[in-house]
């Protein structure tokens, strides 16, 4: 089977699971790079696919993309697989890489600031560009090799992030602040993700509508390097402002488009990012039923 | 096999594992843990604090928070503790004294705290006054009797 077929039979197996499962309507806030401290509810799985379309000078533009499959294992974990690929124009489009995440909830109850744990393992390509964290001296100019040259290098890298997250009057406040170790003999690096972000209408409407203020959330968040164990801080690092929109509809599906924007010559000028979600209730009580068990 | 290949089959099959695993622990001693889970729910919300419990329902005279609290519980709570809030595959009941007859305060606090470790998600994603919204509309439900309750458990599940 060619690879254009797989992908068109596994497009549609996938399409129709989703449209075939129940959703549920998820509460989700818009951020893209940034996490709060709410967790994938237990048995449900969500289905996002994002992309980054990033402007690049001195060579060419880019559209990378992603797919999550996102589990609530129980209400303190979630786990999380990332499938990644780009596309360079006028170059070529190749597999970015696998990353496999896990979020801990440490605490039972909630608290004006409530942190959350983050695990996760990397086996990226040179060739990954979907800047899903920035970290270390990450900047515009890594992404000028050819796509030929930078997928013949492979990471292996460990990331950690504390993520700290507040509600207050409706906002929520969310800062991380992220390690990553590349398990071959480089320094530790590191990172900060920073956002807000509000429902438009803090009480429901008592219709049932898709377009009701309280499904659409927006917010801002910024996000950057800050160097590595021997040079931290803010020097040859590149950092991003972006505002981020969402609208959960009821039918269970989350729509967000972020414009992000470079803060310095370091960074990409212009980054479009848009995503799309799906909560899948119930999978885990349909894979218990495939392998033969009643809940 | 080339070595992302090899990387991406050692991916799915580590989540795989994880998925069986994660089975293990969510859904093995499903039938049996309910009832403890149960008793957990409905004394956790025993452990409110006194200043929670006393918290008065901004939203308890306002006609619409019954409708629209109504929607929320479709939309969120629905598939753990059923549609008519009697108990479902994995939230008991909701139309019990130890609910019916909780402070608004307590049934908030419970709302925005949830049972983490016992699967209850928190709900403080949810803003306040639609936090209040589904304690009104909780609270309109009353006390359903034990057979009627248990019926509809059983045709929830």
């Amino acid at each position: 089977m060619s690879s254009a077929w797989r992908t068109v039979v596994g497009s549609m197996l996938l399409a129709g699971f989703l449209f075939g499962t129940s959703g549920v309507l998820a509460q989700e806030r818009p951020y893209i790079v940034t996490y709060d401290h709410y967790l994938e509810e237990p048995g449900n799985l969500e289905i996002e696919y994002f992309s980054t379309f990033g402007t690049q000078r001195q060579g060419n533009n880019f559209h990378a993309f992603w797919m999550e499959f996102e589990y609530g294992v129980t209400g303190w974990w979630t786990t999380e697989l990332y499938l990644d690929g780009q596309t360079t124009f006028h170059d070529s489009t190749v597999f970015g890489g696998v990353r496999w995440e896990n979020r801990f909830r440490p605490l039972k109850h909630e608290h004006f600031i409530n942190p959350v744990l983050y695990v996760e393992y990397e086996h990226i390509k040179g060739a990954d560009k979907i800047l899903k964290e920035v970290e270390g001296h990450d900047v515009e100019l890594d992404f000028l090799d050819s796509n030929a040259a930078a997928r013949r290098e492979t990471n292996h890298e460990m990331e950690f992030k504390l993520i700290l997250s507040s509600n207050v009057k409706g906002w929520n406040f969310s800062e991380n602040i992220l390690a990553v170790k590349n398990l071959t003999n480089e320094p530790w690096e590191f990172g900060y993700a920073l956002g807000a972000s509000r429902p438009l209408a803090l009480k429901a409407s008592p219709k049932r509508c898709a377009f009701c203020p309280q499904n659409f959330a927006a917010g801002v968040e910024m996000y950057g390097g800050l160097g590595d164990r021997y040079s931290f801080g803010l020097h040859e690092t590149s950092h991003y402002l972006a505002p981020v929109v969402a609208w959960n509809l009821p039918s269970g599906w989350t729509l967000r488009l972020s414009p992000g924007f470079g803060l310095n010559d370091n960074s990409h000028k212009f980054l479009l990012r848009w995503g799309v979600a799906r909560e899948v209730s119930g999978f885990g009580s349909i894979v218990a039923k495939m392998f033969g068990r009643s809940e | 096999m080339k070595t992302s290949n090899k990387a991406a089959m050692a991916a799915l099959a580590m989540c795989a594992l994880l998925l069986a695993a994660s089975q293990g622990l969510s859904q093995s001693r499903a039938s049996e843990t309910l009832v403890k889970h149960k008793d957990y729910f409905y004394a956790e919300i025993a452990k409110a604090p006194e200043k929670a419990r006393q918290r008065l329902n901004p939203l308890e005279t306002d006609h619409d928070a019954v409708t629209a609290g109504g929607n929320l519980f479709l939309q969120h709570c629905a598939e753990c503790h059923g549609d008519s809030a009697d108990g479902g595959r994995k939230g008991p009941s909701l139309r019990v004294q130890e609910i019916q007859g909780a402070t608004p305060g307590a049934l908030f606090w419970l709302l925005t705290n949830g049972v983490v470790r016992r699967g209850m998600p928190v709900w403080s994603k949810l803003p306040e006054p639609q936090r209040w919204q589904l304690v009104t509309y909780i609270k309109s439900l009353g006390v359903k009797s034990a057979d009627a309750a248990a019926q509809s458990q059983q045709s929830n599940q």
